[in-house]
Order: C-alpha cells, then structure tokens, then sequence
C-alpha cells in the first residue's frame, strides 16, 4: 500500500498550490476589470480619431511630405511584439513570440528584421537572437512601461518609433500584439504600424458624405496634428489591448490550474482513505489473529 | 447642444451646454448652438464650458481637436 504519509505531504503540498492559483485568478480578475475598464474608455477615442483621418484623407493622400504615410522599398523591418512581463498566463506570451518568430522566418525572410520588444517576455527571447535592437536609436528595455502604463509613456516610445522611421532607419513596422475579445479569448493579430495603412476608398467615401466641414485653420495642419496622434493612441491602444488580454489569459489558466488541483487533491483523497482503510483492517486482522492464537 | 471631452485616458466631461469656447490653434474660439460643421485644432490653453444651468466649467488641456456637427461636440484632448 502507498506510504501514508507520503500521499498526505501531496495532499498538503497541491492543495497549497491550489492556494496559490486561485489567488493570482483573483487578482488577475481585478486586474483584468480595470484592464477592461481602461481599453472600453479608449476605444471611443481611437475610432473618433479614425473617423476624422478619413474625412481628411483626400488630403492627406495629396500631402507627399506626409511622412508617415510614405511607401518605401522594404528592406529594414522593425517588428514590435507586446508581451507581459511575467508568465503564468498560458499560451498568452508563446503565441506572440510564435508569430513574431513566423513573421522573421516567412513574411521578411530575406529582409533585415530588428525587433523591440515590449515586456520582458519577448525581451528575454529575443535580446539572444542577431535581431536584437542594439545599434539603434530606440530605447532597449521597455519593461518598465507596464509598471506606470499611462498615454504620456507610450506616447514617447510611439515618437521614437515614428522618428525612427522617418529617418529611415526602418521602411516598416509591423506590431504584433493579443486583441482583446473577451475575458477568455485573446487573438493573436500583426498590424502594420507604418507606413500608415490609408483607408479604402469605399471607408473614406462614406465618411465623406456625411458632412461638409470647416477645417480651422487648415486641413493640411490639422492632418500633421492628427496623423501622429492617431499613431501614439494606436500603439496606446495595442498595449493596452495588450495588457487586458494578459490578464484574461492568466485569469483562464489560472482558473484551470485551480480546477486541477481539486481534482487532483479528490483523487488523493480517495487514495489516501483507502489506504488507512486497508491499514486499519490489517491492524485489526493482526489482534483478531493474536487473540485467536491465544485461545488456542 | 452636447458636449463630449475625452482624452485616452477617460471621458472628462459629458453634457448639455450652451457656449464652449477653446483654445485653437490660431486662437481662441467661441461655439455656440447651431454652429456650422467643422473641425479645429487646439493648443495649449483651457477649455471653458457654460452648461444648460449658466455654471461654468474649465478644463486645462495639452492640446486637442474639437469636431463640432450638428449640434454635437467632440474633443478629443490631450
């Protein structure tokens, strides 16, 4: 029969465990309400944004020193995969670091691929790789963002990212990034970051016919105002995006930790009864036994 | 008319109004109801909102863009 003892250290030893995982789902849970809370808040914000790019896009197509929105020959990619900076969170930083490394091997194979790495994640994977983000103008290590997770934050690297570009340093920048759909489901999505993706003619054209507008003091000033705004709230968004859809991911395996480890503790359990069952009744054959002998 | 201000970070202020003048870009700037349709930078200054009780309400922003259409105002501030 199993050791006693042993299965009651296992006992001891998942149930604390289970301990262990329910708290992080708990306040992965809260996390993911403020999480949710922030990116709800933005969202109106960034499609107001879009919505009045495109009224303005006609003009924006006319502007060639635009240069965000210029079309180069691909030949320096920058890639920007978002991660956490800590793990438990199940497939959550995998995925991303699967895609990023997809991207490298399949889509800018031939290319010259740098990557930036936000959250530590991504870092530590990639920081070992020749795509590594030394010899640039761009800030090394971004872990610290998600401590102080603000638009003025991100504001700053997004500058860094578009002067980059704008110096030709990069021809384009992809993010890679989880979508927030729900608590439970996340979506593994790239985008490209720049240049910018000009909307469809069909996109603008409705926009278009809904109003005529005044545009104070210009449409081409208010394009150079908007179009690196746009910019900073979409990777404000994507990290955010980001960051709801970190904490739904471990709130999930979190959960499926804690489920486990209850099923596992009710096995052990029953193991456990058993076997003192079995000691008992050989206990009690053992005196049944002797005092039989005695009688004898 | 209505008036919206939100930044990234959260919705400031919401509600019925009848005069909002801004900091623009070329200057400061007065709307009132039914204003024609049109879309204005701001720079560095405060927003000064009369709401439908005559109480003013002033709010201190970066910079922005107010889009005003029919009857509806938004800005989006920094």
């Amino acid at each position: 029969m199993a050791n006693l003892k042993e299965i009651r250290s296992r006992i001891s030893s998942v149930s604390s465990t289970r301990q262990i995982t329910s708290a992080m789902k708990m306040v992965s849970a809260a996390k993911l309400r403020r999480a949710q809370d922030a990116i709800t808040q933005m969202r109106p914000y960034a499609n107001k944004l879009r919505e009045l790019l495109m009224n303005l896009s006609e003009a924006a197509a006319d502007m060639e020193e635009g240069s965000y929105t210029q079309n180069r020959e691909v030949e320096r990619v920058l890639l920007i995969p978002i991660t956490s900076n800590r793990g438990l969170a199940g497939a959550f930083n995998a995925n991303i670091i699967k895609e990023t490394r997809r991207l490298i091997a399949e889509d800018f194979a031939d290319k010259d691929v740098t990557v930036l790495a936000i959250g530590k994640k991504a870092d530590d994977f990639f920081k070992k790789t020749e795509h590594n983000i030394k010899g640039t103008t761009l800030p090394g290590h971004l872990d610290q963002l998600f401590d102080d997770l603000t638009f003025e934050n991100v504001a700053e690297v997004a500058q860094k990212v578009m002067n980059s570009f704008t110096y030709k340093q990069f021809d384009r920048v992809e993010l890679i990034y989880n979508q927030f759909v729900n608590a439970a489901v996340q979506r593994v999505v790239s985008e490209q970051y720049l240049p910018v993706v000009p909307p469809t003619a069909e996109e603008a054209e409705a926009e278009q016919a809904k109003s005529d507008y005044i545009f104070e003091p210009s449409k081409e000033f208010i394009i150079g105002e908007l179009l690196p705004k746009s910019l900073k709230i979409q990777l404000y968004k994507a990290i955010l995006d980001s960051y709801a859809s970190e904490h739904g991911a471990r709130m999930t395996a979190m959960h499926k930790a804690t489920d486990n480890a209850t099923e596992l503790i009710g096995d052990l359990k029953l193991v456990y009864n058993k076997a003192r069952q079995a000691s008992i009744t050989n206990e009690i054959l053992e005196i049944v036994g002797g005092a039989e002998a005695l009688n004898g | 008319m209505q008036i919206e201000i939100v930044t990234p970070d959260k919705n400031i202020y919401s509600g019925e109004i009848s005069l909002a003048t801004f900091p623009g870009s070329d200057g400061k700037f007065g709307i009132m109801n039914n204003h024609a349709p049109m879309v204005a930078t701001l720079k560095e200054g405060s927003i000064k909102v009369v709401d439908a009780n005559d109480k003013e309400h002033l709010f201190e922003v970066n910079g922005g863009v107010v889009e005003v259409n029919h009857n509806k105002i938004i800005v989006l501030a920094e």
